[in-house]
């Protein structure tokens, strides 16, 4: 057992922190946000040569750091820290997850565009009706010769307007919520018939619906295997969420660092309203959570290389404990920072957007619940 | 980062399971997992095994008695004990006031305490709470006054009242906090003093709590001569000794094994007692709900304590972090009582204690677990109370990890 970062992990933590302090402070991101694109492409460039980070949780055969989940780990929650919106989710963690662990002929070829900065990918997985039932699929992909036809409609694909390529989960067969016939896809943005209507999040992000129509893809398109593909989803999906929740363990901490700051020197009745007790147990009730969201980040993490169940029910019991956090440290430090807390001008508010947006990322508190119990009661209940 | 355990660990795992089930007696592991009253015996007899085997400190240093195990093998060590349900070894001599001793004793303190403390011949209790002296513990009003003995030698006359003092009704010796300058600022006037209870002048009497057990006690100590060699550190010091026993109390008070037996066991209860619709209870949606949310807030508290344990191998000591362990830890030890008598339903009610009078109360109404399902809830409300309340320790937490 060891809980300690190895000195290359550190040092991505370093970087990455150092980086993000010199040009990306909130009125930077402020920037960033209300401009035309949404982000910032020369910093995903810097991110990619600079600094280097897009290979470090690739092994080196796939022109990598040689890392792993931990470093994604440590990358997002810098990353929240600073409320980045640039897609390392969607291009590292789940377009690089989903091409490593599909053994796809490509996928080093893929990687290594991903490593270069040049390659940017927005998952297209959820759909108007299907909630976070992941299997729930009126995307159809019909054969086409030796290629496919893709149609259908996607749901708030989050960072789609900044990628090169979108991955899609599609039907090749079955009935709409069957977990056999789910085929995975690399598609490339730019082929006719993709249609994309983009639009900003609440939270600061840029996201799109993506319409399908009869767009037609190569065979090699296909990640996994033809209908097989919701076992490899459902992996790609549960190592998201474990680095969705690092980021939201870097928003815990600048939700709890700025309430505190804030309590100690804002003063009414004569004194700082940090002296008040009512308000100091509130703030360490939140810091609890805080503490709590940083171990299970931990467990989720560690746990993404054991079975699918063992997996699953880590990640699940990691989102309920942290997707609570998110909920009552965001909440608690809107309400400490009392009117000031409900303005557009300082960062606390937008920790919070960002918190909530993570909190139901993937699947809401209750979601995970249920897939918990499911897991856990299987054989007694 | 990684959980693994090394070859050795899981070794050293099969070795504890194998010890425990050649010597840890079937009928005491009954007892223990329905939560029955212990008696003096019950808990010296499992005492004396491990002390025989060496096992029974086993944070101690090596050189004081300790088996020099690793941060990881006591984690498997609190893993195997309470999947067994062995008995617990009780805190006072072992977890309070033997690392008390070893840091602060001289010499000769610790030779003469430190053996006897590890082989269960010390009783201890602990002389902290008084009457008017609970969360403000600094508060205490027992005095120590010095003086020469017809023998020429030093001594305090202790005058002064103890109370919830653990089952002290057993108790040979006991630490006490005393306040031996009464001028001083109140944390700087008090010292750490070792009473032979057998001393003329203490006497102990019962508190009955919730559940009827006589559990706690009030120590009265009037006019008690103890020499001046039984205290431990500088005089007025003791508030230095007192503030290192909590920290240490605190590290072992997540009781993360123990109630990973405890959710065990109300899975159990739940898949034998039955809900409103006749199946199951484990399959009625809110108790499956119940439970699956402690077992998820109890791996959050697990690695938490496992992350604290990594910084203390890595040189930090226990340090004010365990206090949100023993806020989480006592808030689930409380919630898995309230599932148990939850589960017992009507069978909640029944309470055999001295009942009937002749003695022949084998519990012979309703499932096993039930009858000390109530008492053991009201019982377990203690844990968010003593060891520093939880408001205290939300106030500890506020004041030296927060800087409020």
């Amino acid at each position: 057992m060891d809980f300690n970062f190895t000195e290359e992990q550190s040092m991505v933590r370093d970087t990455v922190a150092s980086f993000l302090q010199d040009k990306y402070d909130f009125e930077t991101r402020r920037k960033i946000v209300g401009s035309d694109s949404g982000w910032r492409a020369d910093y995903w460039q810097a991110f990619a040569e600079e600094l280097g980070i897009l290979g470090a949780s690739f092994s080196e055969e796939l022109g990598g750091l040689g890392g792993g989940a931990i470093d994604n780990m440590i990358i997002m929650e810098e990353f929240g820290k600073a409320l980045v919106i640039e897609p390392y989710l969607g291009t590292v963690v789940i377009g690089g997850g989903l091409m490593k662990h599909s053994g796809h002929a490509s996928a080093a070829s893929v990687i290594e565009g991903i490593v270069a900065g040049t390659t940017t990918i927005a998952f297209a997985y959820a759909e108007p009706q299907g909630r976070y039932t992941w299997s729930d699929l009126k995307t159809t992909a019909k054969k086409d010769g030796s290629g496919w036809i893709l149609n259908g409609h996607k749901a708030v694909v989050v960072g789609a307007p900044f990628a090169s390529h979108l991955i899609v989960t599609a039907r090749t067969g079955g009935g709409q919520r069957e977990a056999s016939g789910v085929s995975v896809f690399l598609v490339d943005k730019t082929l006719p018939g993709v249609v994309t209507r983009d639009y900003p999040t609440v939270d600061g992000g840029r996201a799109s619906e993506v319409y399908f129509e009869n767009v037609s893809i190569p065979a090699d398109a296909l990640i996994g295997n033809e209908g097989g593909g919701l076992p490899l989803v459902e992996k790609v999906i549960d190592e998201a969420t474990a680095a969705s929740l690092a980021e939201g363990v870097g928003v815990l901490r600048k939700l709890h660092e700025g309430t505190l700051d804030y309590a100690k020197q804002r003063k009414q009745f004569g004194r700082a309203i940090a002296d008040f007790q009512v308000l100091q147990h509130r703030m360490v009730d939140m810091f609890i959570e805080l503490e709590q969201s940083v171990s299970m980040t931990y467990m989720a993490t560690i746990k993404l290389d054991e079975s699918d169940a063992e997996r699953a029910k880590a990640v699940s019991a990691a989102k309920v404990r942290i997707g609570r956090a998110l909920k009552f440290v965001g909440q608690n430090a809107i309400q400490i920072h009392g009117g000031m807390g409900m303005t557009d001008e300082l960062a606390i508010g937008h920790y919070f957007k960002r918190g909530t947006i993570i909190e139901g990322l993937f699947g809401s508190v209750d979601h995970h619940l249920r897939r918990y119990e499911g897991l856990s009661f299987g054989a007694a209940a | 980062m990684n959980l693994d355990f090394s070859p050795e660990d899981l070794a050293f795992r099969d070795e504890v399971r194998a010890f425990i089930a050649q010597n840890y007696p079937e009928g005491l592991r009954e007892r223990q997992e329905e939560g029955e009253e212990m008696s003096k015996e019950d808990f010296l007899s499992w005492h004396r095994t491990l002390a025989n085997k060496g096992w029974v400190a086993p944070a101690w240093p090596e050189k004081y008695g300790g088996p020099g195990w690793t941060s990881v093998q006591r984690y498997i060590w609190s893993e195997e004990t309470a999947r067994a349900d062995c008995v617990p070894i009780l805190p006072f001599g072992i977890n309070m006031v033997g690392p008390v001793i070893y840091t602060f004793g001289t010499p000769e303190q610790k030779e003469r305490f430190l053996p006897p403390t590890l082989s269960g011949e010390i009783w201890w209790s602990q002389g902290y709470s008084e009457p008017g002296a609970g969360s403000d513990l600094a508060s205490l009003k027992t005095k120590a006054e010095r003086f020469t003995g017809d023998d020429s030698k030093e001594y305090y006359l202790v005058n002064g009242q103890k109370t919830w003092t653990t089952l002290a009704q057993h108790g040979d010796w006991i630490f006490c906090l005393v306040r031996t300058d009464p001028a001083a600022k109140i944390q700087e006037g008090i010292s750490f003093l070792l009473i032979d209870m057998k001393s003329p002048g203490v006497t102990v009497r019962p508190i009955i709590t919730l559940g009827g057990e006589h559990e706690v006690n009030e120590v009265w100590l009037e006019n008690v001569k103890v020499p001046v060699e039984n205290r431990i550190f500088d005089e007025n010091k003791g508030w230095t000794c007192a503030k290192f026993l909590l920290a240490h109390e605190r590290s072992g008070i997540a009781g993360v094994a123990r109630s990973k037996r405890g959710i065990e066991r109300i899975r159990q209860i739940a898949q034998a007692e039955l809900s409103d619709d006749g199946d199951a209870l484990i399959k009625d949606p809110m108790f499956k709900r119940k439970i699956a949310e402690l077992e998820i807030d109890l791996a959050a508290l697990e690695y938490t304590e496992l992350r604290t344990l990594a910084g203390e191998a890595a040189g930090k000591g226990p340090g004010p972090e365990s206090s949100v362990l023993k806020i989480k830890g006592t808030e689930i030890q409380q919630r898995i009582t309230e599932l148990a008598l939850e589960a017992a339903g009507h069978y909640g009610a029944p309470y055999f204690r001295g009942f009937p009078k002749d003695g022949d109360n084998a519990h012979p109404i309703g499932p096993d677990f039930a009858h000390r399902a109530a008492p053991t809830y009201f019982n377990v409300r203690k844990t968010s109370i003593y060891g520093g309340s939880n408001e205290i320790q939300r106030n500890i937490i506020a004041k030296m990890v927060l800087g409020l």
